[in-house]
This record gives C-alpha cells, structure tokens and sequence, in this order.
C-alpha cells in the first residue's frame, strides 16, 4: 500500500510525539521547553525529507489544495474551518491560563565565580588557589589515601543528608528543597570544574552564589564557620575519589 | 581600458577619500598617546583604588617611570553624552555592520582567486564569469566596509575617547599599518576588479592572478592587526597589572586567543562570503526570466553554497578550540561564555549550526534531481537525513535546562537521567562529527546522481566506502562515549582528536576512491542546470540570513564577555551603560543590526541589477 505524503506527515508527527512524551512514562517526563524544541524540528525534518521530491512536495500541498478549493468538500471544510480557530483559542486559553506555580527558573547551575573571594580571614585567587593536599597523589599517596578517608568522614557527618550516600544527590533531605542539592557523581557534575571552585561553592554556600544563581533559594549552607578549610579542601578530595572524577587542571 | 574610465567610477574617489581621512584619524591619535587624565579624587575615586588594590592592582601613580601610561581609571563623567543617542548601541551596531562588510569582502576576493585559478587551470571561461560576477558583487560592499569602519572609529571616537586613546598608545604602529594596508588593499583591489577584462590573457593574466594573491594577502594581514585589538581587550597581554604597556608590541598583539580568533574568524568568513554569494545567486535564480540565465545562477548558486559548506565543516575544531583557550585564560571567562550568563545564547547557536548544516544538505538532495538519474539514490536520502536529525537533536540539547519549578521535582533534580549526558562535550563532538560524515555522503550522493561508474571494480568501491563510512561512525560513537564518559577526565578533550581525524579519514578516503569510480564515468542522465525547485533556493537564503544572525550573536559574546571591563582586568568599564543588558534585549539589537545589514545587502543587489540591465541595453 502506498502512504500519501500528508498521511506520511501526520503519522510522523505523531510517532515524533510518542516518542518525546515516553520518558514520562518512566517516571521522568523531559521539560516542556525541550519537547517544543524537539518537536518544532521533528516537524522540520519530516517536511524537508518530504519536500526533496516534487513528488513528494505535490502530494503534500495536493490534498489540503483541493480541500480548500473543491466545491464537494464544502461542508466538511466549514467544520474544519470552525475547528482550527477553536484550536488556537484553546492554545492560548491554555498559554494564558496561570497554574499556581512558581514560573520557569532561569538559575544558573554553575555561575561564573567571582575573581576571588575572602574566607578564614584571607584573600582565595580563584584562579590560581589549589587544592593543598593535591600534590601527594604523586609524592605521598599513603598520606594522600589518609586524607581521601578524612574527607569521606567530614562528608558523612556534614553533607550526605542532603547531597546523598551515593553521592547522588538525593540525600534524605534532598526531596524538600529547591533546588534540589546537586549530585558529584557522574561525568558531567564536578569533571567540569576546578577544586577551587568547589571550595568557594563550599566555603560560602547558597549566601555565597552571584545574583543570577538565586542565592536567596539555595539551601546549601556557607561551611565556613562549621568546618575548617583544610577539612573542606578533604572534603573535596573525596568528592572527586569517590565518584571516580577529576578536577580540571590549572594551568 | 582608458585611464579615464577607469577612474570614472565614484567609488573610487569615495575610496580615497575615505581612506585618506581614516589614515588621518589614525595617524593624529598614534602620535599622541600620553592623554592625560587630571581629575579631583572623589569619594568614588576612593572605592575605586581600593577596589584595584584589592584584585591586586598596583595603583597608577607608583608607575611613573614608565614610559607608557598606566591604564586610566574613569568615572562616569570621562564619557561624553549626547541626549538621545545611547552611545554603546551606536558602537555596538556600527562595529557590528563593519564586521559583516568586512567579513564579505574579506572572503570573497579569496575564492575569487581560487575561482580564477581553477578556471585558469580547466580552460573553462564559465569560472572566470563567475568569479567576475562575484567580485562585482563585493565591490559596493568594499566601500560600505570603509564607510562603517569610519562610523565605528568616529563612534569610538565620540563615546569612548579614553579607551580608544589608551588603545592607541600601545597598538598606535599597528594602527598605522592598517591604515596603509587599507590603502594598498583598495588599490590592489581596484587594479584587480577594473583590469579584469583588459588583463584576461597572457602574460597580464598572470599578472592580474598576482594582484588578487596581493589583494587577498593585505585583506587577511588588515584581519588579523584588527582581531589583535579585539583580543587584547578579552586577554591582554604585553602589560602588566596597571595596565602599563612593556614597549614590546608582539606581546600585546600575540596574546592567548590571538590565533584561535584569526583561525575562526579566517574560516568562518569564507563560509560567510560563500552564503552571502548563494544568497545573490538564489534571488537572480527566482528572478530570472529565461531557462539559460536561470542555469547560470544555478550553478552559481551550487558553486557558492559548495564553498560555504566546505569551510563549515572544519568550523566547529576551530570553534572548540577557541573555547577551550577562553577557559585555559580564564575559568571564570569560560564559565560564564558556555554555562553561566551566555549560555543560553550558545543553545540559541547550536540550534542555528544545526539548521545551517540541515539547509545546506537539503539543498544538496534538491540538487540531485537535477539529473533523472536521481531516483537511484533518492531512497537513501531519508536515512541520512534521519541520523543527521538525531545529531541535531543531540548538538542542541542544553545541559542545563530551562524548567519549571514543578517540572524539576518531577525529574527529581536539575539533570534528566536521559538528557543530562547529551549536554556535555563528548555528545556534542560525537554529533557534530557524524554530521559532517553525512553532510559529506549526501554529497558524494549528489555526485553520483546523474553517472555511472564503468569501472570493473565498482561494487567493491561501494562496498569499501560504505564500510569506510560505518566503521567511522562507530568509531566516532565509541571514542565519545568511551572516553567521554567512562574513563578520566583528562581523555574527554583528547578523544575529541582521533574522532575529527577518524572523520577527516573517512571523508578523504571516500572522496579519493569515488574520484577513481567516477573517472571516465558514463553519463546516465544529463545534469540539468536550472532545474532546481524554487523551495530548495530558499535553502540557500535561510543559510545567509542564518548566518549573519549567528555573527551578530557571537559578536555580541565576544565583547560581552568582558563584562564590567573595557580591557579584562586592567582598564574598567565606569560608564553608566557598564552593565550586561538583559537576552532579549541583546538579541533584539542583533536582529535590528541583522535586518539593516541583509536590507543594505538586498539594495546592493538591486543596484547590481541596474547596472547590468543598464549595461546590456547601451
Ligand atoms: C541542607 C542541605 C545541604 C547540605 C547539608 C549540604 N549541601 Fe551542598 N548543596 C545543597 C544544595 C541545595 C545545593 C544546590 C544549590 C546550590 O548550588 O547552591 C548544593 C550544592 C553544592 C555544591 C555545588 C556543586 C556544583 O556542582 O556546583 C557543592 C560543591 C556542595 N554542595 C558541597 C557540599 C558539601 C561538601 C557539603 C558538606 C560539607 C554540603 N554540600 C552540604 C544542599 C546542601
Ligand atoms: C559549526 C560550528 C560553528 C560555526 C558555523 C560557527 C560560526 C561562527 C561565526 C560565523 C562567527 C562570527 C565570526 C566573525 O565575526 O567574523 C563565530 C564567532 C564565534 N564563535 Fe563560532 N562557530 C562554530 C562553532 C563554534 C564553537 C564550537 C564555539 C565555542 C564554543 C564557537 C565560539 C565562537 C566565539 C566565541 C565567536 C566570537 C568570536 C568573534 O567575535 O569572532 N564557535 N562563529
């Protein structure tokens, strides 16, 4: 059987629909934003694909042509020209239509951090500032194997309620805020950033965050007055030995 | 040709003195770089040293002994006003219509050169009309590029005196030498383009393929004095925390996004003046009134959007390669370009490349039918197409995503299990990297469509590139997700390597065995000038149009990325106009600037017209 192209089109569109609508169905639909995104070029697609023929690009226009234009469609026509004036009133109804929720958060993940900061009473160059306890990975790596261990201590007692035991994310507490306390496992968490930048992020927690990252939202606490900063610099060297990631490099 | 003639048309004296009077401008303020900046300390004053102090900077007055001024310290009231007019959006727009100007006159003299050359080469005197044509086009623009230069330096001028002076005191010789690069370009220009006629055989020909070589030569050198400029202000380099200047000019010019900039910059022009070309051929194509001017500007319109293509696919290494030296010069820098403020105008760019690329492919499909040989492979067309489109899909998704508040807690977290990993590097090198192999196949299709091999061993041929191509794509998949995501960090950059070469492997090599099947090919069916749908020109127009729209956007980045500096670090932005303007109102003065450039560009092909149609009735 041959599929007209306009039939070919609607089908597409709809398995294209299917498609980005299923990860809801296990349990994590994707946002809203994205599935526009998706959808606007799955449509895109499906009509360049058919448009390369002119056959293809007659058999689309052909039909809604002679809906339009013939003489024995007229009643049908004026049911489908009612319909599509409702439809788009409904689209708006609904764009209009104001759920009691917060709006879009446009927060910035991992805001650019400052040239530098101050904490335990001194100046931190991002930049430049390292992770002291780096160096003995090669020179010492018992005294570095001891350390690790003492940051895993500090995390458990400290961290894991909310940024998980699995380092995850999803800690006991973690369901109760938003935003939701950030996960270290995993390639595309803390890989992408230098020690020092976790060690602002720690040292002066959500209060500590630029304008554009909402800091008035964030749970997270400023460990400054809680922990000394050789104890967070332990800290993240177990963030990054645990999950089996690396800071980016100085250079 | 008469010397009288020659020098008839305005242009030309509009040049001169145009020229004559940036040289000028140029020249006043290289001579004059001690400006001085007496002022009455303020409580701001005050703030401010501190401020300096505290991100390390040496105060200005302990540098006297230089013979280079420290950067000045300014302060609202060193910015000259003027009621009604918002001086950083008229310096904003004029540099911005520069750049486009530029960036079109700048590339097509070089596939000019290469046209002639070819057409040299073949004995086929269609590339030396098509080369003429192109470089007729480029010539009102030559002028509009001069034009806006001007209005860029008087706006400077006029709103950012102090900057523009500090500028002048450290790169006030390479100023000069643009200026006298700028004369020399026209004049080589203006040589080039009237004597085109009069030096077409012989010795002369030689001579005038030397004058483009110089043309093209002093084009690209005025390119690179003026992306020093422009990097310097991102990455200076050549002073020190004060801002003042250690005398050696390389430092300054050869700073850490120096090269990654002219590398960008050089390739992304080509594609630029090629999509502007293709743009000029698709609207003679919708307008032309017989079959054989239609075939012309056909194949014009091929010629251009193949040289537009081309100089796409190794755009995105440059790209990533200017990305990652703005991280390794500054974190905070690269942060805030790809995650952080600007990050959602890199999503805006991505979906743009991958609308640019799916253009530029569809046009290819259309043209295979301008052959009847083309139901051979049509079929295959919606498999490339259906991998190109879940590339797409891959290259544009964000890692950070825009969400609802109720959304997040429905994902259980920022990061959608499924999504999150497409939006790292990795994915996006593997994507973009299978999409320059199906780009390249849709055109080894597009080749094919109207011959037959006659070689014996054909089915071999197929066979071998076909597996060239799919142990490619594995390759590429398995070096992305290997090293992207299950092995150290440090592989993630590095694995990008094997994976454009893998692709620049499979690519030549299909490209050298389908030279040798299709040598002495028997033609199927003829290829058909002029037999192209009008929808497919519309592909080359939205490619144009695209274009300059991402230009605008990703020159906008680039200067904002500075944030509140006028020079990163050294010299800061005190003007009331020194805060980063909200997206859409960004991209709103993009798409202003975008409509004015492509409405001067549409009035330059209509003039165009009216001087051939002026030309073919005399
Ligand atoms: C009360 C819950 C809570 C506790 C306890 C907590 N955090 Fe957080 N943390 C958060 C939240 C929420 C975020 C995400 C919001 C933000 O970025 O501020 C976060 C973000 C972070 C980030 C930023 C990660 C990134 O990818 O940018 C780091 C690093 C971090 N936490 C480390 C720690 C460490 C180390 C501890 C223990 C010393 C800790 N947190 C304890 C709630 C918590
Ligand atoms: C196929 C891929 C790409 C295309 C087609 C492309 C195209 C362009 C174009 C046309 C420009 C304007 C050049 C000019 O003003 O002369 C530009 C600039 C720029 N691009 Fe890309 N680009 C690509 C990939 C990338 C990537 C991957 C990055 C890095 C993340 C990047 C970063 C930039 C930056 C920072 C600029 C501004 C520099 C300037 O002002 O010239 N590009 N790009």
């Amino acid at each position: 059987m041959k599929i007209s192209p306009l039939l070919q089109f609607v089908l597409f569109t709809i398995a294209a629909f299917i498609i980005v609508n299923m990860p809801a169905l296990f349990g994590q639909p994707l946002p809203e934003s994205l599935i526009v995104l998706y959808m606007f070029f799955s449509i895109v697609m499906i009509l360049l694909v058919i448009t390369v023929t002119d056959k293809g690009a007659e058999g689309l226009l052909r039909p809604i042509v002679s809906f339009v234009n013939s003489p024995e469609k007229r009643r049908l026509r004026r049911v489908v020209f009612i319909l599509i004036p409702l439809a788009f009133a409904f689209l708006t109804y609904r764009s209009l239509h104001s759920e009691v929720a917060a709006p879009v958060e446009h927060r910035q993940v991992h805001p650019a951090p400052p040239d530098s900061f101050r904490a335990y009473g001194r100046e931190f160059v991002i930049q430049s500032t390292k992770n002291p306890f780096r160096a003995l990975e090669k020179t010492n790596p018992g005294e570095f194997r001891k350390a690790v261990k003492q940051g895993g201590e500090i995390y458990f007692k400290n961290c894991f309620f909310c940024h998980g035991a699995l380092l995850d994310g999803r800690g006991h507490y973690a369901r109760a805020f938003t935003p939701a306390p950030l996960p270290f496992k995993g390639g595309n968490t803390i890989a992408q950033l230098q020690e020092s930048y976790l060690f602002w992020r720690i040292v002066t927690g959500g209060p500590g965050l630029p304008y554009e990252s909402a800091p008035w939202s964030s749970a997270m606490p400023a460990w400054e007055s809680m922990l000394s900063s050789t104890e967070v610099w332990k800290t993240i060297l177990f963030l990054y030995d645990y999950t089996g990631n690396r800071p980016q490099e100085l250079r | 040709m008469r010397f009288a003639a020659f020098i008839r048309p305005p242009y030309l004296l509009r040049m001169v003195t145009l020229s004559a009077i940036i040289f000028m401008a140029f020249f006043i303020f290289a001579m004059n770089p001690e400006p001085s900046y007496a002022s009455a300390p303020s409580a701001q004053d005050a703030a401010m040293s501190r401020e300096a102090a505290q991100a390390g900077h040496e105060l200005a007055s302990d540098k006297v002994s230089s013979r280079y001024a420290p950067a000045p310290r300014l302060h609202a009231r060193d910015y000259p006003r003027i009621n009604g007019v918002n001086g950083r959006v008229s310096v904003w727009l004029a540099a911005q219509m520069h750049l486009w100007f530029a960036a079109f006159v700048l590339s097509v003299p070089i596939f000019v050169l290469i046209l002639e050359g070819i057409g040299m080469i073949k004995r086929d005197r269609r590339y030396d009309k098509v080369a003429y044509e192109f470089i007729r086009v480029s010539i009102t623009a030559y002028s509009l590029t001069a034009l806006t230069g001007g209005l860029l330096l008087l706006s400077l001028l006029v709103f950012y005196p102090q900057l523009l002076g500090y500028l002048s005191q450290i790169f006030g010789p390479t100023m000069l030498a643009y200026a006298f690069l700028f004369f020399f370009e026209s004049l080589a220009l203006y040589i080039y383009y009237y004597g085109w006629h009069s030096m077409r055989s012989g010795t002369l020909k030689w001579l005038h393929l030397t004058t483009g070589l110089l043309l093209n030569a002093s084009g690209i050198t005025l390119m690179f004095i003026a992306n020093a400029w422009m990097t310097f202000m991102i990455s200076p380099g050549g002073v020190d925390s004060a801002g003042v200047f250690d005398g050696n000019i390389w430092h300054a010019i050869h700073t850490a996004l120096w090269n990654p900039l002219n590398l960008h910059r050089f390739i992304s022009n080509i594609a630029y003046g090629g999509s502007i070309v293709g743009a000029y051929a698709a609207y003679k194509f919708l307008s032309a009134a017989g079959t054989e001017e239609r075939a012309y500007y056909d194949w014009m319109g091929y010629t251009a959007s193949i040289i537009a293509v081309a100089a796409l696919l190794p755009l995105p290494f440059a790209g990533y390669w200017l990305a990652v030296e703005i991280y390794a010069y500054s974190q905070q820098m690269g942060v805030t370009l790809m995650g952080g403020v600007f990050g959602r105008i890199f999503i805006m760019q991505a979906v743009v490349i991958g609308s640019l690329f799916l253009a530029a492919n569809y046009y290819l499909w259309c043209g295979m039918h301008r052959s009847d040989g083309a139901y051979r492979y049509t079929r295959y067309v919606k498999y490339i197409a259906f991998i190109m489109f879940l590339c797409f899909l891959v290259w544009f998704t964000p890692h950070t995503l825009v969400l609802k508040a109720s959304e997040e807690l429905a994902m259980g977290g920022r990061y959608h299990a499924l999504v999150a990993p497409l939006g790292l590097m990795p994915a996006k090198n593997t994507a973009i990297n299978i999409m320059l192999l199906c780009t390249s196949l849709s055109f080894l299709l597009y080749r094919r469509a109207n011959r037959v091999s006659v070689v014996t061993w054909s089915s071999y041929g197929n066979a071998a590139i076909i597996a060239l191509y799919v142990a490619g794509t594995l390759n590429i998949i398995f070096l992305g997700v290997y090293y992207g995501y299950y092995t150290d960090t440090v592989y993630k950059v590095i694995s990008s390597i094997p994976q454009v070469s893998t692709t620049i492997t499979v690519i030549s090599a299909a490209f050298i065995i389908e030279y040798f099947m299709l040598r002495g090919a028997r033609e199927f069916a003829p290829l058909r000038w002029g037999r192209m749908p009008r929808r497919s020109q519309y592909a080359l127009v939205l490619i144009a149009v695209s274009l300059t729209w991402l230009m605008g956007l990703m020159g906008y980045i680039s200067e904002a990325i500075r944030q509140q500096w006028h020079i990163t670090g050294i010299m800061k932005d005190n003007s009331p106009d020194a805060y980063t303007p909200a997206l859409s109102y960004a991209v709103k003065t993009v798409s202003i600037g975008t409509i004015i450039f492509l409405g001067i560009i549409l009035f330059i092909f209509w003039l165009g017209q009216l001087k051939t149609s002026e030309g073919t009735s005399a």
